[in-house]
């Protein structure tokens, strides 16, 4: 019999892999391949837990994430956008940066590469009244402000993406640059905002990943990145998609605290995850179709 | 389409855009040490010295080549066919896994059986977990990045279910297998050296295994450019509709190529169990699968360019060994100079690749490997 508590543990484990997610939708949107996520993640991570070691306050951490995730974004907008490199081969340099550069800086801050000091978090967030009532309250009340945050995150990125006119430019630069660019709209500079929208979003799934657990552990994004990734193309690259997936993916990640201890080795319920978005993208791919210009860098003298 | 002229300024591009990217990678770390206040000629003196300085030191820089020959030729070689096998890790560690089984589980068989099936048994570990990626891009148009990730962590949590619950030697503390069988052991190359008036000292881990993957790589080379397989992994690998055009199996194609850049991974095993430490070690690998795809790209996804790419890479880690004892530097600075020569080299390419097309007709390239 698995208690309640695993619906409120799928919400938290869904936080992180939902805003790293959503931070897909608006990359691949644009027409940007993001596999640097699980990078952004990572520093965003690391930069949540130095900042807060040093100012004490965790909400200065996640400012010091999101800015941290920006500059990482910008890094791979840079290599793709701006220099037309292969999106895959810079996102996989950007996430060597990370793993290097968060344990070069480990080092140097904590004197071990492998883990840091422990921090504050950031206190939960009760909501009056629904805090009260029965099993609901127990479900939607009592969350890090981050999980408030990211719910409405979903809300305003599919609002932003569906109902603005940023959005429809952002997602024509994605479909058909050309046409996009002819009718005025500066692909590159939506190309950028893609990437670095992504940036902020993944930065602040990475603050929430170690504020959580109090602790930067090396290698903690431990390939949430990618699953978020499996998630946004599960939910069809839509804001609502995306967060239903994630939610799916947080409800695997939660069962296995469940599932320990119960004679199952740890090993193999660690690995449901991992197994699940291998699963989850084959049945996937076919059913969805990605933005049509995704992966191409816009050469304007070629076409 | 290729003109004279053409090809000088290609193979210029070839060897010049690695070597400055090499350097500004350099100049990026020169930046981070003085940032702690380190002297940075002092820092590479002692990176470089610690790989080339000594006969030991240069051992030790064939020993790490060693397996990162593997790994960049693994995914250099799945580059070619236009796939991008980050899944170097997963299939290291199941071949090393596969190898040692074989070598602890068969005690009594004699060497000249032992030796061949324990190195075929590795390649067989890491073709497995090649061909299931392979298998979902081919089948259902999975791309093969995020597969592969994946079971990187399941080969991990798989081996070290394996190693710590089923094979765990009776009385250790440490997460390792029994040792394997005395006949299954790669001897060390001092000795020959020794006799060859080198004076590799016996304690130097340099093993036979660097002569397996230097033939790996000279088979790969014949394969890529001698056989007609080669030819139809690398025209798959430009693109798939003209290659199925051409009467090419595109999917049987792109499963057999990982399936063979996963066996090359797998041999890392080779190495670390028959050559090195003689059992399966727990979370052994330090990121080899990962420096592979830097080793590749450095290299210029050709056999040859991974050869001395992954010398390259041996020089750097023996150095960091070093810099991390006499200086107040951590190793990990060589994890960012790889990251920073991945960036550097994508971007060169580019930026050399426009400066060429715009002074002859060519085409320019939409992406890396395509």
């Amino acid at each position: 019999m698995i208690p309640l508590e695993i619906i409120p543990a799928s919400i938290r484990m869904a936080t992180p892999l939902t805003l790293a997610a959503l931070g897909g939708v608006f990359s691949e949107r644009s027409g940007v391949v993001n596999i640097a996520l699980e990078g952004i993640l990572l520093n965003g991570a690391f930069a949540a837990v130095v900042a807060t070691h040093f100012s004490g306050n965790p909400w200065v951490g996640v400012l010091a994430a999101v800015l941290v995730g920006l500059l990482t974004a910008l890094i791979h907008a840079v290599v793709t956008v701006t220099f037309k490199a292969d999106h895959i081969v810079s996102g996989v340099a950007v996430n060597l940066l990370a793993l290097g550069a968060t344990q070069f800086t480990c080092w140097v801050v904590y004197g071990n590469s492998g883990n840091s000091d422990r921090v504050l978090g950031l206190s939960p967030w009760n909501i009056p009244y629904v805090e009260q009532v029965p099993i609901l309250g127990q479900i939607l009340s009592g969350h890090s402000p981050l999980v408030y945050v990211a719910i409405f995150l979903v809300l305003l990125a599919h609002f932003l993406l569906f109902r603005t006119v940023f959005g429809l430019r952002l997602r024509a630069v994605g479909e058909h640059p050309l046409a996009a660019d002819t009718m005025g709209v500066k692909v590159i500079l939506m190309r950028y905002c893609g990437v670095l929208i992504s940036g902020v979003l993944a930065g602040l799934g990475g603050a929430f990943l170690s504020l959580n657990t109090h602790y930067f552990v090396k290698n903690m994004s431990g390939g949430r990145g990618f699953i978020a990734l499996a998630a946004m193309i599960f939910g069809k690259w839509t804001p609502f998609g995306a967060a239903g997936a994630c939610l799916l993916f947080g409800f695997l990640e939660a069962l296995q605290m469940f599932l320990q201890g119960g004679g199952v080795p740890t090993q193999f319920i660690q690995m449901i995850p991992y197994l699940a978005t291998m699963v989850v993208l084959a049945s996937a791919v076919g059913r969805a179709t990605p933005p049509a210009a995704v992966g191409r860098p816009y050469l304007k003298e070629a076409d | 389409m290729k003109e004279k002229g053409g090809k000088g300024t290609f193979l210029i591009l070839e060897i010049l855009s690695p070597a400055v990217a090499f350097l500004l990678a350099l100049a990026m770390g020169a930046v981070l040490i003085l940032s702690l206040a380190e002297n940075p000629l002092h820092v590479y003196n002692v990176m470089f010295r610690g790989g080339l300085g000594s006969i030991d030191g240069l051992g030790y820089v064939f020993f790490s080549a060693t397996p990162l020959i593997l790994t960049g030729l693994a995914v250099a070689f799945a580059f070619r066919a236009g796939l991008f096998n980050i899944g170097g890790e997963g299939q290291l560690y199941m071949g090393a896994f596969f190898c040692a089984w074989i070598g602890f589980t068969f005690p009594s068989m004699p060497s000249t059986l032992m030796v061949p099936l324990c190195i075929l048994f590795a390649a067989l570990g890491g073709a497995i977990w090649g061909l299931v990626p392979g298998v979902l891009k081919a089948r259902f148009g999975v791309h093969e990045v995020i597969n592969t990730i994946m079971l990187n962590f399941v080969a991990m949590l798989t081996t070290n279910f394996l190693v710590n619950h089923v094979y765990k030697e009776p009385g250790q503390m440490i997460p390792q297998t029994k040792e394997i069988a005395t006949t299954a052991w790669i001897p060390r190359m001092a000795p020959l050296l020794q006799r060859l008036h080198i004076q590799l000292p016996t304690s130097n881990p340099l093993n036979y295994s660097l002569l397996l993957a230097l033939m790996i790589a000279a088979l790969a080379w014949l394969l890529l450019f001698k056989t007609r397989l080669g030819y139809e992994i690398r025209a798959v690998g430009l693109s798939h509709k003209a290659a199925e055009y051409g009467g090419i199996k595109v999917g049987a194609t792109m499963v057999l190529s990982m399936v063979i850049s996963g066996s090359m991974a797998g041999l890392v095993g080779v190495n670390e169990v028959l050559g090195y430490r003689h059992r399966f070690l727990d979370g052994f690998s330090t990121g080899l699968g990962f420096t592979g795809i830097a080793v590749a790209l450095l290299g210029r996804n050709h056999p040859l360019g991974v050869v001395l790419a992954a010398v390259l890479f041996g020089i750097l880690n023996t150095g960091a060994l070093e810099v991390d004892i006499f200086t107040d530097i951590p190793r990990e600075l060589v994890m960012v100079l790889q990251a920073v020569i991945i960036i550097c080299v994508v971007v060169g390419d580019q930026v050399f690749r426009r400066w060429v097309s715009r002074r002859l007709p060519l085409q320019p390239h939409a992406g890396f490997f395509h």
